[in-house]
């Protein structure tokens, strides 16, 4: 962009002037580094406003330190403390129990914009571009001058390196301004190995909607393995604690399917390939391309080119033209999809242990989908939603999205699973939906994409782009949830109903003794017995038909889903009615409590 | 106007008599009102006792339970009817409601006292023992089950000892003689006589009456207005009102004139579904009170106006012009299509003829030509040409 402007002015400036050499022009323009592009375009990043810029590098520090954890094999143990030191500035300090990053790689990884083991392979991951964790030491530098600071052990044995480093944004490289090894900093790392990154920045501490809070809460939900302790600058600990024991699976790496590919990555990868013949050179590259699919593409390609390719075609040989061909043939085969066991799901159990934990309601249910494809790229959807309890029942629901485990906060609207929970239909699960808009309950919605690559709208990453398959994979998990919720309201309100109507009996019959007593003398006492003894029989016939009508049973059902939790709700209920002592206890059936011990034994176990 | 020439109508004796006989007719109908609250409450606590279900059986009052008939021209309640039951949780609490009136009523007639409405809902109203419900939220509640209560056993609302709220004025060239006291209609000043809302023989008696015949207006305003005018001086009428759509009292009151004294009964009424429908219920009877209209209706009472043509007719500005609105519109509609208005050329045309003029009119619009206009030329120039609706 500054470039052509820039170029445009001297050309303004030729014509009027009359002759300007060339190399004038040439003086003009000049190369632009990825830094110092950035450095103009921070909102591409998210470092938009002092508020949202706090949030994006606590985010890409997280995101950064989580990844690294379960890579090496450890469970995460997360401290983040934002020290205040004047009206806009603070200190933002993130240590983990990583495996620590060695020296060499130090510059690389915090000095480099784009530098980053996550670009370049088709693994499911939360970062993807090499951006974040840089950009954050960049904005710092920029914005209060102060370099960042580093401290990392990899190895028990060995005492941790301190490094403070500054970015030079026109040559894209960290410079490095003050180093030692400090075995004083041990303290830090209690279990041998970890980072801490401090980071000087302007920002703006504020809680609520799209705040620090909100993105750590969500990140326990999603992360229910992780121990994060929270610090905030009015020096108040909040502990996330760990729900889950076990890391997740480790997501296998795989090769790029052929149709995920866009015809310029493809000419890259045959200048860049180390294969010799073509055949070689799909077989290597790509999943799910074997000798005989090979040579089928090439032939196919051979059709469309005006030079002979063949499966022993020289890589070296092929030009434009033949890969553009090569391109065409591959859109038109048919390719099996891509595996999918790369895939690692938060999976339904840990889903509901993480919104157990940081969502007071008193249903859960969580479905997840099988994997598919969109593009070429593998990916799978899960859905939990969470209703009641103490949800805010006059307000729209929450959404709370995911892609690959790491919050995604702004930018709803835009997002593709916003759209597929105001196009599912909550109208038929018993919530009300206002036109084209989000339902509207005590209901909090919970959408995690898994995906080698995430299709985000922008670098920022703050919302999934709407691919169809996204979308429709989306509405299927949320219709699987939505039916288990349907259920359980309807059954709910089957039980107040029967509740209630005892009580109503109850309650008049008094009143219509005394009444008789007045008009006709009856005697009070033995008419209301009588009538007792009626209102109780006919709540039981009421219950028994019930049972014929198979509600109660589809309600069992509901119970032994593995993938629904239920809590005690009958406080909640009670408080709504403000009739307490109305309902006769034994109108909620001890299957519930039962329900209660299941879900605490889930939490243990899973 | 009317066919009847003025001959001077002299009330009959027994009506006289019946002022004292009245203590007496109404302590027998209290006995037997008391016996009726007594069978309702015994079949509940038989019931109960026995183990059945207690049910109360009450006719409906809705449309669909009421039928023209054609014959009477009045409206009649129908023969369904509908269970009230205890053991229903959407009727436990009117079960119960009914009963506390019930109990209410038995106890106003055993102390020979009558109240209100309102004074009903008071007497029913106390909290559930033991819960923070009332018995009653509000009087519209008590006043629905007192309706439910008088078809169920048959009895009327004077029977149970309870009143309406006063609505209504009347004046003129009659003297009635309420509750023993003689009142002279043609000499109540501005204010007019206060109709009461029982109007039964027992009460009410009347004693020589001149006029021809009885002007009803829709309201208070324009009953002023032909007062100050001493219209019913002038015209040998009685002139009463209603306050809009016209209570108990004042129906009971027209009908019983007209029955008895044999004069005819006239409309003037705002020419908006809202005064048509009132006109319905003064000649045919009303759909919630489908029961009482043997009592009440008066089939043979004629609608002056205002008539949608008088806005040409008596050469209106625009400036009276209401616009109708959409509820006025599906009301107009509704009320073409009541059978008692279907078979009545003149009505069709007459509510055609408003719904294109897309306007309504108050009577108080003749305003606009003269004070007087209404009084002295419009009235007079109809009941002359003899010229109304029916």
């Amino acid at each position: 962009m500054a470039t052509t402007t820039r170029k445009k002015k001297t050309a303004k400036k030729a014509t009027s002037s009359g002759k300007v050499s060339a190399e004038t022009l040439a003086k003009g323009q000049r190369e632009i580094s990825v830094s110092e592009f950035f450095a103009k375009n921070r909102h591409l990043l998210g470092f938009d406003n002092p508020r949202k810029a706090l949030l994006t590098a606590v985010k890409e520090a997280v995101d950064n330190a989580l990844d690294a954890c379960e890579e090496a094999g450890i469970l995460p143990e997360i401290h983040i403390r934002l020290l205040q030191k004047d009206e806009s500035r603070f200190k933002l300090t993130i240590r983990d129990n990583g495996p620590g990053i060695i020296r060499a790689q130090i510059e690389s990884i915090f000095g480099k914009l784009l530098y980053g083991s996550k670009f370049h392979r088709m693994k499911m991951s939360r970062g993807q571009q090499g951006i974040g964790i840089s950009a954050a030491g960049m904005y710092g530098l920029m914005t209060t001058g102060k370099p960042v600071h580093i401290i990392s052990k990899t190895s028990r044995r060995k005492p941790p390196h301190d490094v403070v480093l500054k970015i030079d944004t026109s040559k894209n490289r960290a410079e490095v301004v003050k180093e030692k090894e400090d075995p004083k900093s041990d303290s830090l790392f209690p279990g041998g190995t970890g980072t801490q990154v401090v980071i000087e920045l302007e920002g703006r501490y504020q809680k609520g909607r799209q705040s620090i809070d909100e993105y750590l809460e969500q990140t326990a939900i999603a992360n229910p393995h992780a121990q994060i302790t929270w610090v905030t600058p009015t020096n108040e600990t909040i502990e996330f604690p760990r729900a889950v024991d076990e890391l997740p699976d480790e997501a296998k790496e795989i090769k790029p399917h052929p149709k995920g590919i866009e015809l310029g990555t493809l000419i890259q990868m045959l200048e860049r390939t180390e294969s010799k013949s073509l055949s070689a050179f799909l077989q290597d590259e790509f999943s799910r391309v074997g000798q005989r699919k090979a040579s089928d593409l090439a032939k196919m390609a051979d059709k469309l080119s005006t030079k002979t390719i063949t499966p022993r075609s020289r890589v070296s040989q092929l030009g434009h033209a033949e890969a553009e061909c090569l391109y065409k043939a591959i859109q038109e085969a048919s390719i099996m999809a891509p595996p999918t066991d790369c895939l690692v799901p938060i999976g339904s159990r840990a889903l509901l242990a993480g919104l157990l934990k940081e969502v007071q309601a008193e249903f859960f249910a969580a479905a997840t989908r099988p994997p598919t494809v969109y593009r070429g790229n593998p990916f799978q959807m899960e859905v939990a939603i969470a209703f009641g309890g103490n949800l805010s029942s006059e307000e729209s629901s929450r959404i709370l999205r995911f892609a690959n485990r790491v919050p995604l906060l702004y930018q709803q609207s835009a997002c593709s699973s916003f759209k597929a929970v105001v196009e599912t239909s909550w109208k038929n699960y018993g919530l009300t939906q206002p036109r084209n808009s989000l339902p509207v309950g005590p209901l909090v919605v919970l959408v995690h994409m898994a995906s080698v690559w995430v299709p985000f709208t922008s670098e920022s990453k703050e919302a999934i782009a709407d691919y169809d398959e996204i979308r429709k994979e989306m509405k299927l998990a949320l219709q699987e949830c939505g039916r288990k919720l349907g259920t359980y309201l309807r059954r709910r309100k089957q039980m107040k109903k029967q509740s209630e109507r005892r009580g109503i009996f109850e309650r008049y019959i008094g009143e219509i003794s005394s009444s008789c007593h007045a008009i006709v003398g009856t005697d009070p006492k033995k008419l209301y017995d009588a009538l007792l003894k009626q209102a109780a029989r006919k709540t039981k016939e009421a219950d028994q038909k019930l049972d014929l009508d198979g509600k109660i049973v589809s309600a069992q059902k509901l119970e032994q889903d593995d993938d629904v939790i239920i809590l005690e709700e009958r406080q909640v209920a009670v408080h709504e009615d403000g009739e307490e002592g109305l309902f006769d206890n034994d109108a909620v059936p001890s299957a519930r409590k039962k329900t209660r011990k299941k879900s605490k034994k889930k939490k243990k176990s899973s | 106007m009317a066919k009847k020439k003025t001959t001077r109508k002299t009330v009959r004796k027994t009506k006289k008599k019946s002022t004292v006989r009245g203590g007496v007719v109404s302590k027998q109908r209290d006995k037997e009102t008391i016996g009726k609250i007594e069978s309702l409450a015994s079949s509940v606590a038989k019931s109960g006792l026995a183990q059945r279900e207690p049910k109360i059986e009450i006719p409906i009052r809705s449309v669909n339970n009421m039928k023209y008939n054609p014959k009477k021209r009045i409206l009649e309640m129908g023969s369904s009817t509908q269970q009230r039951e205890l053991f229903n949780a959407g009727q436990a609490r009117k079960f119960m409601q009914m009963l506390l009136v019930s109990k209410g009523c038995k106890e106003l007639i055993q102390a020979e006292k009558t109240l209100s409405l309102r004074g009903m809902y008071y007497m029913a109203l106390h909290t559930i023992e033991g819960t923070s419900e009332k018995t009653f939220n509000e009087q519209s509640e008590s006043d629905t089950i007192l309706e439910d209560l008088e078809v169920s056993i048959d009895g009327l609302r004077e029977e149970l000892h309870v009143f309406a709220k006063k609505r209504g004025t009347m004046v003129g060239n009659i003297t009635v003689i309420d509750n023993g006291d003689e009142i002279d209609c043609r000499r109540m000043g501005t204010g007019g006589y206060a109709i009461p809302s029982i109007c039964e023989p027992s009460v009410i008696q009347f004693k020589n009456c001149d006029a021809d015949f009885i002007l009803h207006v829709e309201k208070d305003t324009v009953w002023s207005r032909f007062n100050e005018d001493r219209f019913w001086e002038t015209h040998n009428c009685i002139l009463t009102e209603g306050s809009g759509q016209p209570p108990r009292g004042v129906r009971r009151l027209l009908h019983r004139m007209h029955k008895e004294l044999g004069i005819p009964v006239y409309c003037l009424l705002d020419c908006d579904p809202w005064g048509h429908y009132i006109y319905s219920v003064i000649k045919q009877g009303s759909i919630n009170l489908a029961f009482e209209s043997q009592r009440m209706a008066i089939p043979d009472a004629k609608f002056i106006g205002i008539r949608a043509e008088d806005y040409d007719r008596c050469k209106l500005t625009s400036d009276v012009k209401i616009a109708l609105n959409d509820r006025d519109i599906t009301r107009a509609k509704q009320i073409m299509d009541y059978p008692w208005f279907a078979e009545k050329r003149p009505w069709k045309k007459e509510i055609k003829t408003m719904l294109g003029n897309g306007f309504k009119m108050e009577v108080e619009s003749l305003i606009t030509k003269d004070i007087s206009y209404v009084s002295e030329v419009y009235v007079p120039q109809r009941l002359k040409d003899g010229d109304f609706l029916d």
